[in-house]
């Protein structure tokens, strides 16, 4: 009673705050008028299975750990608990076995969601991937559609090393047949996990492991349930004038520590979340350049034939070109395959400190 | 009217003259982890008879038509022939229904025809026109039907598919079951062990089916396989090996294994025995790992359209002239849809780009060079 009596005494007050912690660890807070609400990217993610699950019966969740153990990072805790053993399935450490399991379940009207703990290990399963999944609607001349998703953690994690370390953008965004998207934050997570699982497509869905307990504002409307984000569309996350640095995953938040830095410098950078690897937004690139004149991509991948070197190829094809004052600067991590030690691990990868330099060189500044 | 006559006096003599169907015995089943097997007798109605004897004669024309227009250049690339072993093809697809599911590699000419397709789609494909069951756009490795999922062009991957095919009967609890079919040689792949164990673990509803015709390319299953008995190599998932060139003994060992399937026991393995005359594509002669006396001795002794045309004259289910029309019907069947191969036109470059995705509004392809940007519907 005297419980109740207070929280009406704090409700009489201008701005309140309330914390409600939900089964998904939410944190709710209303200041004045705005209702935002702070979801880890882990969570985001664990919400758009959960949401598609309910929504869809033939969508079902199949990888290592998945069920029982809640998830090797705990994006399915939950899911076993509430689906049951039909539709989250434990699988042994068999990926091209349960990754083709997976096509075949799909080639047969469900709508699968394989999990790899993370994307090193696709490469086991890499012809179920490309031969089995993103050619057979071609092949089949439409007759076949392969309604999947791949997803896990890729790239660089933190002390994993070299073999678990690998950034597969590149390589799944080369091939056509598949749709690659990259999320970098929680609304990112949701919108892009839901739209690939509607979506009647192989889709690989590469997330980060060092983003899943990074937590996120996300607004109401990118908690309704129906909240997808389209496939193929990059975000500009902050204007500028200056210079566009485009990136995706979690880069972009490097980009945008590196802008918050230049722009007390009175740099502007215009930051462009890719979202999608494939297919590529250029269109959304390209506008930036005419008003930038300055193009930096920023990756966590190797440089060797990567997104940025993409990035680069399509730019020089198109309109964009003769706007550019300098040539496009690509920060990637570094072409080696990654160490241990944390001094090595640490200057292995882009950091803030290499993305003002690049904005500075390019600038000429 | 002469013509029509006659066959009003051989249709009379249908209904007067023939048994209408008899019992045989078949060689029994070697067994692996089964208390008993299929039935050693089959038995087979004179309607059975004729439709399997007609489908085996299409599949097996079929494939030597293929041959020639592989010679004459007009079909290109891989193509992988069957024939030899329609019985396994036919026998199997009189085991189960066209409700139930079915996947094999890329010697599938048979099957594409066993699960639905036709002649004039399937020999439209092989020659790349627009008329062909995949548009032109998969060529002989990849046809699909319903309920067929291909044709497959990576050794062994098609068997973890199949299952996943199964995994999908269970999970929609429609009672059907998965055909899931490789060769001797794709036995040793790692994928398909991974696959036993889990289609075992979870009891999927799927046959797992070895075609085993002795040679894997161009090694013979001696050299390849620490083990020959196909049918154990799945351990804990019980197996039967049977006389792949007997359509009957096919048939029983399908419906036998259908049944543990279908009853809840989850995989089972069949082996079949069963013999390529054809080297392994076009572009094997097939004689310099095996002796023409081989090939030779098989086509006397086993062939599976000879073995079922004996048993029912013999039987008194048929009769020679009977046997001889289908013959000539067949062979018209095959030269017709020979004529469509030849003739329909190739896809149009429209299409190039076209069944990227599924379901999918319209987008832009890049061409070879930047300044060619294609469309693509789905």
């Amino acid at each position: 009673m005297s419980s109740l009596f207070s929280s009406l005494k704090m409700m009489t007050k201008g701005a309140m705050r309330c914390v409600l912690i939900t089964n998904h660890l939410k944190f709710f807070e209303t200041i004045g008028n705005f209702q935002l609400l702070q979801v880890t990217v882990r969570d985001a993610l664990n919400q758009a299975m959960d949401e598609e699950l309910e929504r869809d019966e033939r969508v079902f969740l199949l990888g290592e750990e998945v069920a029982q153990y809640d998830g090797a990072y705990k994006v399915s805790r939950g899911l076993w608990k509430k689906y049951g053993d039909k539709r989250i399935i434990d699988t042994p450490i068999s990926e091209m076995g349960f990754a083709g399991i997976a096509v075949g379940a799909a080639m047969a009207g469900l709508r699968p969601i394989c999990e790899f703990m993370t994307f090193n290990f696709s490469m086991q399963a890499i012809d179920q991937v490309i031969n089995s999944a993103a050619k057979t609607c071609y092949m089949s001349a439409g007759l076949q559609a392969v309604p999947i998703v791949f997803r896990g953690p890729n790239g660089a994690s933190a002390g994993v090393a070299a073999q678990h370390s690998q950034c597969f953008a590149a390589w799944y965004g080369h091939c056509p047949g598949l749709k690659v998207v990259s999320p970098w934050n929680s609304e990112d997570a949701r919108g892009l996990l839901k739209s690939a699982i509607r979506d009647d497509n192989p889709v690989v869905v590469l997330e980060n492991e060092l983003m899943y307990g990074v937590a996120f504002e996300v607004s109401e409307q990118g908690l309704s349930k129906d909240f997808t984000i389209p496939i193929g569309k990059a975000k500009v996350e902050r204007p500028g004038n200056h210079v566009t640095l485009v990136s995706h995953s979690r880069m972009v938040g490097h980009c945008l520590d590196a802008a918050a830095v230049l722009a007390k410098e009175g740099i502007e950078c215009e930051v462009i979340n890719l979202r999608t690897i494939r297919p590529l937004d250029v269109e959304t690139i390209e506008a930036s350049v005419v008003k930038t004149n300055h193009l930096i991509t920023v990756e966590g991948g190797w440089p060797q034939f990567g997104v940025g070197a993409e990035i680069c190829a399509r730019i020089m094809e198109g309109p964009a070109f003769n706007y550019l004052d300098a040539p496009v600067i690509r920060v990637t991590g570094v072409d080696i395959p990654m160490p241990y030690a944390k001094i090595l691990e640490d200057n292995s990868t882009p950091q803030i400190k290499d993305i003002i330099f690049s904005v500075k060189k390019t600038l000429n500044m | 009217w002469v013509e029509l006559l006659l066959r009003v006096v051989v249709s009379a003599r249908t209904y007067a003259d023939f048994t209408p169907q008899a019992t045989f015995d078949i060689k029994k089943c070697d067994l692996h982890k089964l208390e008993e097997g299929p039935p050693v007798q089959a038995v087979l109605t004179r309607e059975e008879g004729l439709q399997y004897y007609r489908t085996m004669q299409i599949m097996r024309r079929m494939e030597l038509k293929a041959d020639q227009l592989y010679k004459q250049k007009i079909i290109r690339g891989f193509c992988h022939l069957y024939d030899g072993q329609e019985a396994c093809a036919v026998g199997i697809e009189a085991g189960i229904n066209l409700t139930d599911h079915l996947i094999t590699a890329y010697r599938a000419h048979g099957y594409t025809l066993t699960r639905g397709g036709t002649v004039r789609e399937i020999m439209a494909e092989l020659t790349g026109r627009r008329g062909g069951i995949a548009k032109g756009k998969g060529g002989s490795m990849h046809m699909y039907a319903k309920n067929f999922y291909g044709g497959n062009g990576i050794v062994g991957a098609q068997v973890p598919l199949g299952a996943g095919v199964a995994l999908a009967c269970k999970y929609q609890g429609k009672n059907e079951l998965c055909v899931c079919l490789y060769g001797d040689g794709a036995a040793n792949q790692g994928q398909i062990f991974e696959t036993y164990n889990m289609a075992s673990l979870w009891k999927l509803p799927c046959i797992f089916i070895c075609e085993n015709n002795r040679y894997g390319m161009g090694t013979s299953v001696e050299r390849a396989a620490a083990s020959t008995d196909y049918y154990k190599r799945g351990d804990f998932i019980p197996g039967l090996r049977v006389d792949g060139m007997d359509i009957l003994c096919v048939r029983e060992a399908t419906k036998f294994a259908a049944d543990h399937c279908r009853s809840g026991k989850g995989p089972i393995i069949m082996e079949l025995q069963t013999y390529r005359y054809h080297g392994h594509s076009m572009s094997d002669p097939g004689i310099s790992y095996r002796t023409r006396e081989e090939i030779q001795e098989v086509r006397s002794k086993s062939d599976p359209i000879s073995m079922l045309k004996d048993r029912m004259l013999n039987n008194n289910m048929a009769s020679v002239e009977e046997l001889k029309e289908i013959d000539v019907e067949v062979r018209k069947e095959i030269e017709d849809a020979a004529q469509f191969a030849t003739t329909d036109p190739e896809p149009p470059l429209e299409d190039l780009c076209n069944h990227i995705f599924h379901n999918e509004p319209p987008l832009e392809v890049r061409g070879t060079n930047p300044w060619v940007k294609l469309k693509s519907v789905s």
